[in-house]
């Protein structure tokens, strides 16, 4: 035996791997399903979850609906029950399940009734199974109940069956990914006899319910489709199972299911036929729409977006594809999937033209679909279903007006023509006409183009062609002309209103990859998270027409709210419950969506590859039709991708600076310690040599100099320290002035005094130097930090040279020394905290300069370093500033 | 001077006290002390001292407090000694009648100068006429201003500057103060007609104006007119 052969498919083990990974974090889903109400399935229910608390766990009632019996209120006894929140509704209190409570109380275990159940409209959510599914993802395990016709493929044959249509349905894909599904059974007759006893319903409801429902024959289909059910899935389980532990059997059959939607009620049949054929195969399920150049109108686009929730309900895989050809899309993408088989729904034959049409479409699918086994599933027989406005030429769509203007040109042309016929003779009237239908073609629907293709040739026929004011034709070759005139008006009217329609389609798409592209550019050059926002919600503006809010995640994973100071629109309290919703669950939500539908706004979640970045928020008036969202969908991945490596580049970047910071801790232990030894040192010996020895005068001198020296420059080193802090703490607050270049300069030069005693100082300011607006004193500690610098590190006996000029409203100061420089490599981290050039002998921290740099910028100043050319270095400090105005009412200076 | 003046030292750290006593002592002076605000102000309302030293950070209350209550009586110069050093705090006390402001840490060859300085001006009388500084005679009455003998050219607004200055020497004087003497509460903050009337004056007044003997700057917070 081939070893081979007994290994699942890596990939399939890996996603039912991952769907037990998922599984195990979420809350446990338990599903007690029977054919139809009365069979007990609350009572079964209350009665497990009694044997599970005696066993200790901890179980509470999110929901339970007795109906009045009793034997089930009995049992609901004993349980602590969640009490119910009333949301009013047109003045009509409502009770439904409150959801935040049961989550809040996070149970072990909790008890909802009927999974089916629609919400009252205020609730988050319009569905009694999105509670659940949110229950569940909160890690609460759930006992629940369902009745087989509340299933989504399911409702259909229902109806069929029992003429009842069900509105309350479950998807079936919640009811497949149930961890447990225990079915209630009862034979008809035993439930029938319930049902006389009155243990189901009241008696008058028991003879209404047994007469429109309850018939033998119903209940013994719903019965089998319910068993069914149930055996399928055990069925399902058993190959699961042997997937899971690398049991050989009958893998999956290798069938990949495609099923061809339109937008009509007929799709949606399809869809529901299909999820079963798929669910019995055992093969995978796609959908495809195929857009063409036929435009939906509202209904259409209401059906198809129908369908396509449906489709998501149901599990389906949904695809678009944009292709004027219908068969040769379907064929493409069939073959790219490898689908073994198409299903489609039978045409339906409205007129002449359909039937030639669509009896091609099927023809030429099974022509080319090759190999490709296609099913034609057969049309209802629900003659509603049609819309007979519906015709497949969308003629009746465009407007009266066009309609009326395209009779008036005819009529005009044809006017004109009648009174210059003598000269340009009667055949030449039908190309007149002829061009003004093609030129209208370009202007009007179809519609109206066929209106006037039709007159024209009624026209000319009747005032032209002889013999006049009648429709007899005398010649053949004028009969002939009058066909060939009508067939080619016709054609070219139609086909030039059908590429009109195409290109126009071609337009939009163009302008949505143009938009696509343009975003995408923008976005690329944009850095930090404030300006990706304001991006965003400028090309929203431009390209959707809307208003939009970007709410995102902080470092704690939570939804920041106040993170944009040019708010199109406030978010209420109501809202930002939605947002973090949509944030938590990455699901659309509020205003035109399933999931808390009475908010103002639209939220949909920011989703990046690995995280939720947050939610946008758009104030929509019209829905997005199918197109619409897909499109609005793909622009919004953009952004988040953008917003993604935003936030992991600041992480990045975070664990830079962590790491960064642990370096400077210790740069600042061996710099400070060092420094703060040194003087500390000094004046400890000096003084205690005072202290305990009799020295001469002039040693006792000395040693006291030493010890005034080491103060000062302990001093200047808490002067630094102490500047840092307030720099880090980011707590400079300027106080600007009108300030005397000349004072500053001579300030620093005083307390640099001893320093600069073997240098010869330069200063060059110019004579109409004016005054500038500065913090004086931090400028002072500027200046001085430089020059003490110069002092330090440049050789004595050294020009230093203090330069300082105003040119257009920025003061330049400079400081130039020859000293020995910087090494090109390191002048880049000078201005850094800590930051010592290598092998520097001199003492210091490192903190003199970034402070300089630190209160210069307070200023929105720069400072900048260079190598002078014949050594040194050269300072440039440039600070933007005014300069006074000074009028002196009448006072004579400098006489 | 025949009997030692008596200095008060308001300051609750006693090393600073204990070295403000062996230096004044050693220079003359007879120190009283307190650890307080309160302590100072019952110290001083029972033996008034010629000249207050007072430091700001007081455990009891704020130094600037004890300043005001201070100067509700005591009509003698007042000093600040403190580690509190933005311009903000110097200012506030100067505006609040302190004579002067030293920060910590000090020279204690300044703090002599700044207190002799202090305790001459409070003994002199006000109405002394001609001033003399160095090279630099100021004639108050008449409004000449003589250097090296020679009578220097200045305008109305000069003139009342350097007198409002030399007539306070030694003691620093906010902006505020100056442009509310000379300008009028008008001109309050509007430094740069002061800084004007300052350049101009150096060019007058200094040997070299770029390095000023007589107007010093007080970075932040005024001038000062050095003896």
């Amino acid at each position: 035996m081939d070893f081979k052969d007994n290994r699942p498919d890596p990939d399939e083990l890996l996603a039912s791997l991952k769907l037990e990974e998922e599984k195990s974090k979420r809350g446990k889903l338990k599903i007690f399903f029977g054919m139809c109400a009365g069979v007990g399935k609350t009572y079964t229910m209350l009665q497990t979850a009694h044997a599970e608390k005696l066993k200790g766990c901890d179980i509470i009632i999110g929901y339970v609906e007795t109906h009045n019996r009793k034997e089930t209120a009995d049992l609901v006894e004993g349980f602590e029950l969640i009490p119910r929140k009333t949301y009013y509704y047109k003045s009509t209190a409502v009770n439904e399940m409150d959801l935040d409570a049961i989550i809040a109380r996070k149970p072990w275990l909790v008890i909802v009734d009927e999974l089916a159940h629609t919400n009252a409209p205020g609730s988050r959510h319009a569905k009694r199974f999105q509670d659940v599914m949110e229950i569940l993802d909160n890690g609460i395990n759930v006992y629940t109940t369902v009745n087989v016709q509340h299933l989504e493929s399911r409702s259909d044959t229902v109806a069929q069956i029992t003429g009842i249509i069900v509105r309350e349905t479950v998807p079936d894909e919640i009811f497949e990914n149930a961890d447990d599904i225990e079915v209630i059974d009862l034979t008809p007759d035993e439930l029938l006899q319930r049902l006389s006893d009155g243990k189901v319903y009241t008696p008058e409801r028991s003879k209404e319910a047994v007469e429109s429902f309850f018939r033998k024959g119903n209940i013994t289909a719903l019965r089998e489709m319910a068993l069914r059910i149930v055996a399928d899935r055990v069925d399902k389980q058993l190959h699961e199972y042997m997937q899971l532990k690398r049991i050989k059997g009958p893998w999956k059959s290798g069938l990949h299911l495609l099923v061809a939607v339109s937008h009509t009620q007929q799709s949606a049949k399809l869809l529901r036929w299909a999820k079963n054929l798929s669910y019995t195969m055992g093969a995978d399920l796609q959908a495809i729409y195929v857009e063409t150049s036929h435009k939906p109108d509202t209904k259409e686009s209401e059906q198809l977006n129908k369908n396509i929730s449906l489709a998501r309900q149901l599990g389906i895989k949904f695809r678009f594809v944009t292709n004027s050809d219908m068969v040769k899309a379907i064929v493409d993408f069939a073959q790219k999937e490898n689908i073994t088989h198409i299903i489609i729904g039978k045409p339906r034959v409205r007129n002449l033209l359909t039937l030639l049409r669509l009896g091609n479409f099927v023809n030429r699918l099974i022509r080319y679909s090759g190999n490709i086994d296609v099913y034609i599933l057969g049309s209802d027989n629900q003659k509603k279903d049609r819309f007979k406005e519906n015709v497949s030429l969308p003629s009746f769509t465009s407007n009266i007006r066009q309609y009326f203007l395209a009779s008036l040109i005819v009529f005009l042309t044809a006017t004109i023509c009648f009174f210059i016929k003598e000269f340009i003779g009667y055949q030449v009237v039908s190309f007149a006409l002829l061009f003004v239908v093609s030129t209208l073609a370009f202007f009007f629907g179809t519609g109206p183009i066929l209106v006037a293709a039709t007159l024209s040739a009624l026209i000319w026929d009747f005032f032209f062609i002889p013999p006049p004011y009648t429709l007899h034709v005398d010649k053949p070759e004028d009969m002939l002309m009058l066909i060939m005139f009508f067939i080619i008006a016709l054609l070219s009217g139609v086909l030039t209103s059908r590429i009109k329609r195409q290109e126009m389609k071609i337009r939009i798409r163009e302008e949505r990859t143009n938009a696509l592209y343009q975003l995408t550019r923008e976005l690329s050059t944009a850095t930090g998270v404030e300006e990706v926002i304001v991006i965003a919600k400028n090309d929203i503006k431009k390209y959707f027409n809307l208003k939009s809010r970007i709410l995102l995640k902080n470092d704690d994973n939570k939804l920041a709210y106040v993170n944009q100071k040019d708010t199109d629109f406030t978010l209420s309290k109501n809202d930002l419950s939605i947002a973090e919703w949509t944030y938590h669950h990455s699901a659309k939500a509020g205003k035109h969506t399933d999931t808390l539908p009475s908010g103002s706004f639209t939220f949909y979640p920011l989703k990046g590859n690995q995280m939720n970045l947050g939610v946008i928020a758009i104030q929509q008036e019209i829905v997005f039709t199918q197109g619409e969202e897909q499109f609005w969908e793909t622009f919004i991945s953009q952004i988040s991708g953008k917003f993604e490596r935003e936030y992991l580049r600041n992480m990045a970047k975070q664990a830079f600076v962590l790491n960064e910071s642990d370096k400077l801790y210790k740069t600042l232990f061996n710099s400070i310690s060092h420094e703060l030894r040194i003087p500390v040192a000094t004046i400890m010996g000096a003084s205690d040599s005072l202290i305990t020895t009799r020295h001469p005068e002039e040693i006792t001198k000395e040693l006291s100099n030493e010890i005034f020296k080491a103060s000062k420059r302990l001093n200047r080193l808490i002067e630094n320290l102490l500047n840092m802090s307030r720099l880090e703490s980011g707590r400079i607050t300027l106080r600007l002035d009108w300030c005397d270049i000349h004072d500053l300069i001579n300030k620093v030069t005083e307390s640099l005094k001893e320093e600069l005693k073997s240098f010869s100082l330069h200063v060059v300011i110019p004579d109409d130097m004016p005054f500038v607006k500065m913090d004086f004193g931090l400028m002072e500690q500027v200046l001085y930090n430089l020059m003490y610098n110069a002092t330090q590190y440049a050789s004595s006996s050294n020009n230093l040279r203090v330069k300082a000029f105003y040119d257009n409203g920025i003061m330049t100061l400079q400081v130039m020394d020859r000293g020995p420089g910087f090494p090109a490599k390191e002048i880049s981290l000078i201005f850094n905290k800590f930051y010592r050039v290598e092998g520097s002998g001199v003492g210091g921290t490192g903190l003199g300069l970034s402070i300089a740099k630190g209160f210069t910028e307070a200023h929105k100043g720069t400072i900048t370093v260079e190598n002078r050319q014949n050594g040194g270095a050269k300072f440039t400090i440039k600070i933007p500033t005014e300069i006074p105005e000074i009028e002196f009412k009448g006072e004579i200076i400098n006489k | 001077m025949n009997l030692p003046e008596t200095i008060l030292v308001i300051d609750d750290e006693v090393q600073i006290r204990r070295l403000l006593e062996i230096t004044l002592s050693s220079n003359g002076f007879k120190i009283s002390e307190a650890g307080t605000g309160k302590d100072g102000l019952i110290a001083a309302a029972t033996h008034p001292p010629a000249l207050v030293i007072l430091d700001l950070g007081l455990p009891d209350s704020d130094g600037i407090e004890i300043l005001k209550k201070f100067r509700e009586w005591y009509q003698k110069p007042i000093i600040i000694l403190s580690v509190r050093n933005s311009e903000e705090d110097i200012i506030n006390a100067l505006d609040n009648g302190a004579n002067d402001y030293l920060t910590k840490p000090f020279r204690t060859g300044e703090l002599l100068a700044r207190i002799r300085v202090a305790l001459r001006k409070s003994q002199e009388s006000d109405d002394n006429p001609n001033l003399t500084f160095g090279s630099l005679s100021i004639d108050l009455v008449n409004h000449i201003v003589r250097k090296e003998g020679i009578i220097l050219k200045l305008t109305t607004t000069e003139f009342s500057l350097l007198s409002l200055l030399s007539r306070n020497s030694g003691r620093v004087l906010t902006h505020h103060t100056i442009l509310k003497e000379i300008w009028g509460f008008g001109y309050v903050g509007q430094t740069q007609y002061l800084r004007v009337f300052i350049a101009q004056l150096r060019k007058k007044i200094e040997d070299d104006p770029a390095k000023p003997k007589y107007l010093i700057t007080e970075s932040g917070i005024g001038y000062r007119f050095h003896e």
